[in-house]
């Protein structure tokens, strides 16, 4: 969909941002470029629609050479979502969004109509239409920001380091909705960013970018993590990339029975006893009181993360943040319906290992 | 040009007097500005009262503050008070929002960062919040110096001194030459002035340009 | 004091004050209309390029320094007494702080809102007319505000040479020593300065988008 063949950027000053790239971006996929800054990335996505032009080198959209087309109407067919969102400031969230069915000729009401359908398309309420982009928060202007790049329905998104400037908690919601949209309307995707766990979070294929332009590795997130190709690229997805690993492991971990207890109960408690409310979703763990007593909420350890059944990691983590050591397990309602162990996990971690699950 | 080597010492004159009626007033007219855009940088009550009263000041025509000042204070129309007065007026009403606006734009954190290391307010002002505010403040400085010594030729229309004289003289005569000269001499004093401000600038804020 | 302003004998014929009036505001604003007509598209175009930046400084600089009283003097001994040495004057003096605010107003843009509107594909032309103007009106206004204010003001230098205006009042007032009639001059601009500004305030509500407004006072309903 997307090829960049031998692409070199040297900018007016000598320094060279990208060096000799040659990669493709497979249509409907999510590709991540990732690096340090001043690796590149930002520049090799930028080339795609001419906000910058290459040195030497070709880019092929769709097989087609981008050189060959006027830049504006190339960028028309292009969606671009970008740090901050860069919303018009002048104008309402439904004119923002707008924008490029104008340009590309629409009737106003079909681009309005089209710009109302997208606002409720990312998660946004249709009285968010006549705001100006100030009096939305930095999250929702984001969600503006791509349904902007939606707007003409082009099949190529880029988005150069869009959720950076939003905090933690909005930056996940944002990338779960960025997948959810994906799963829906199936582009090809080229994103920007510095962080390691949002390209392995996002990417069905992650190019590494390594300082002075050159390409150290382009591959699935798992390959990144079971092999990285250097030490860059080593260092660069971190020390714990072997924990990281897990995230991708959906491998079935045996489920323990546990002794539960109901608050208000009277009970003896033996070892570890995990108190439950009346929908028996989890509360607390009880632990070292003899005799027969009351289960009180004041009385209870706070527990660790819970296991939904997802990948291994959050199976590991639920059993290594928990007080009992014993990671609890939850259904779909919230309740419990049993624990794990961490050796159990490390168990069915070998376990696919030898049926060659994990990639070497 | 010729008019100004054929007469020298009346140039120097008219020079001499043009500079002290339009410096004077930056000078008394900063010193008052000062306290008043501290006092606007600080308060919403009294931003609110001084801007619009200085934007209304604005309004008032040079020449008219310059014929209306001696009936006020009970002058002769001749004296140089007459001047100085309305450009006092003008340089504190332009100085006031300069200064203001350069103080509300030092760092919060700095100004936490000093109050964190025991500065009292007073001390601080002197020590940080004003020399930060330097460069904006002397920006601010260099406009009010250059239209003051624009301005003060309107001072001439009622008889007063400075190049003025040469463009109403110039005028009754119908001599071009006279005029130029008095308006090359307004705008080579302008351009001096504030270059002079400009290197004052620089040097009393060498913070400013570094990291560029 | 103020009894010349409010004789009613003033306030008709030929010379009265109404006829005054109308003439200061007349030049006043074709007076705004041509520095405008010249410095926007100037300043705009230097402001989105980048380039000439210190053109523009340094050219508002020197204008700014421009004595407006002999400017007209030169241009009526050039060109002889009338209505074109004070438009000559006035609109030298109103240049500079359009040029400058629209220069200011098109730099200060956000680049992350113009590296936008290019990356959605807006022309050169559009990034400037729909995204870079728009949202630099507010600067554009605050200079042009500024001219507006200065150029009543100093129209009151024209009738020096003889034109017309409320500068009559004050040197005709001066020339007979009556005060009460340089008083009504100056109190009459003043007036004037300040409904023009609030005309132009007005102007500017009407075409500046409610996006620009600073947050608090904003749109919200």
């Amino acid at each position: 969909m997307i090829e960049f063949r031998a692409v070199t950027k040297r900018f007016e000053d000598g320094t060279i941002a990208v060096d000799e790239l040659d990669l493709a971006v497979e249509a409907g996929t999510i590709t991540v470029f990732v690096g340090p800054s001043g690796c590149g990335k930002t520049t090799s996505l930028r080339m795609v629609n001419r906000m910058i032009d290459p040195t030497s080198g070709t880019i092929l959209v769709d097989g087609k050479d981008v050189l060959t087309v006027d830049p504006p109407t190339l960028r028309r067919g292009i969606g671009y979502v970008i740090q901050q969102a860069g919303l018009f400031p002048h104008r309402t969230v439904l004119d923002n969004i707008a924008t490029v069915p104008l340009l590309s000729g629409w009737d106003k009401r079909k681009a309005r109509t089209r710009a109302a359908e997208l606002l409720e398309i990312v998660g946004l309420d249709a009285n968010f239409g006549k705001r100006y982009p100030a009096q939305l928060s930095g999250g929702q202007q984001q969600r503006v920001g791509v349904a902007r790049a939606l707007a003409a329905d082009p099949p190529v998104l880029l988005m150069d380091e869009p959720f950076s400037a939003v905090d933690p908690v909005v930056r996940e919601d944002l990338q779960n909705e960025l997948l959810r949209l994906q799963a829906e309307l199936d582009k090809t995707i080229v994103f920007v960013t510095h962080d390691i766990d949002e390209a392995l979070k996002l990417g069905d294929r992650v190019a590494v970018f390594q300082t002075g332009g050159h390409l150290a590795q382009y591959a699935k997130p798992t390959e990144l993590l079971a092999a990285p190709a250097n030490d860059f690229v080593a260092s660069f997805v971190g020390r714990d990339r072997g924990y990281r690993t897990l995230t991708f492991l959906h491998a079935e971990v045996p489920v323990h029975p546990v002794a539960t207890a109901k608050i208000g109960e009277r009970i003896t408690v033996e070892d570890w006893t995990l108190a439950v409310d009346e929908q028996n979703r989890p509360k607390g763990w009880l632990s070292g009181v003899d005799g027969e007593v009351e289960v009180r909420e004041s009385d209870l350890i706070s527990g660790g993360s819970l296991y939904d059944g997802s990948t291994l990691r959050s199976a590991l983590d639920a059993a290594l943040s928990s007080p009992s050591a014993l990671g609890v397990v939850v259904d779909e309602a919230g309740a419990v319906t049993g624990v794990v162990r961490a050796d159990d996990v490390i168990q069915a971690l070998a376990k696919a290992r030898a049926a060659g699950e994990v990639p070497k | 040009m010729t008019w100004i080597f054929e007469n020298w010492e009346r140039f120097w004159e008219v020079t001499a007097v043009h500079l002290r009626l339009s410096v004077v007033p930056v000078l008394i007219g900063f010193v008052l500005a000062v306290p008043l855009g501290w006092w606007a940088s600080r308060s919403q009550t009294a931003r609110a009262v001084l801007f619009p009263f200085a934007n209304v000041l604005f309004t008032i025509p040079s020449i008219a503050l310059i014929v209306i000042t001696p009936v006020l204070i009970g002058v002769k129309i001749l004296d140089e008070i007459n001047v100085i007065v309305p450009l006092t007026v003008y340089t504190v009403a332009l100085m006031i929002r300069s200064v203001a606006d350069a103080l509300s734009a030092v760092p919060g954190n700095v100004i936490a960062a000093a109050n964190a290391m025991g500065y009292r307010p007073l001390r601080r002002f002197l020590t940080v919040d004003f020399p930060l505010a330097l460069p904006v403040t002397i920006a601010g400085l260099r406009v009010a110096t250059v239209s003051n010594i624009s301005m003060v030729s309107v001072g001439a229309l009622v008889g007063l001194g400075g190049y003025g004289q040469l463009f109403t003289e110039g005028y009754q005569t119908d001599y071009t030459g006279k005029v130029l000269a008095g308006l090359i001499g307004t705008v080579v004093l302008a351009v001096l002035a504030d270059g002079l401000l400009l290197l004052i600038g620089r040097l009393l804020t060498p913070w400013a340009r570094a990291g560029r | 004091m103020f009894g010349w302003l409010f004789d009613p004998a003033h306030w008709s014929g030929t010379t009265g004050i109404p006829v005054r009036l109308l003439e200061h505001l007349g030049y006043t604003l074709l007076t705004l209309l041509i520095a405008a007509l010249i410095a926007i598209p100037l300043g705009a175009f230097v402001g989105h390029t980048g380039k000439g930046g210190f053109v523009i400084v340094g050219l508002s600089n020197a204008l700014r320094a421009l004595p407006t009283t002999a400017v007209l003097i030169l241009v009526v001994l050039w060109a002889g007494l009338g209505d074109f040495p004070v438009y000559v004057a006035l609109v030298l003096l109103a240049i500079p702080p359009i040029m400058a605010g629209t220069y200011a107003g098109v730099r200060a843009v956000d680049p992350v809102t113009v590296d936008a509107a290019r990356g959605v594909g807006m022309r050169e032309s559009g990034v400037l007319l729909q995204v870079e103007i728009p949202n630099a009106l507010p600067l554009i206004y605050g200079g042009f505000r500024g001219a507006a204010l200065q150029v009543v003001a100093t129209a009151t230098i024209a009738a020096y040479t003889g034109a017309g205006g409320l500068g009559r009042l004050v040197f005709d007032g001066l020339a007979l020593q009556d005060f009460g009639q340089m008083l009504a001059g100056a109190v009459l601009v003043a007036l004037l300065a300040v409904l023009v500004d609030l005309g132009f305030a007005g102007l500017q509500r009407l075409t500046v988008s409610p996006g620009l407004r600073p947050v608090g006072t904003g749109g919200k309903r």
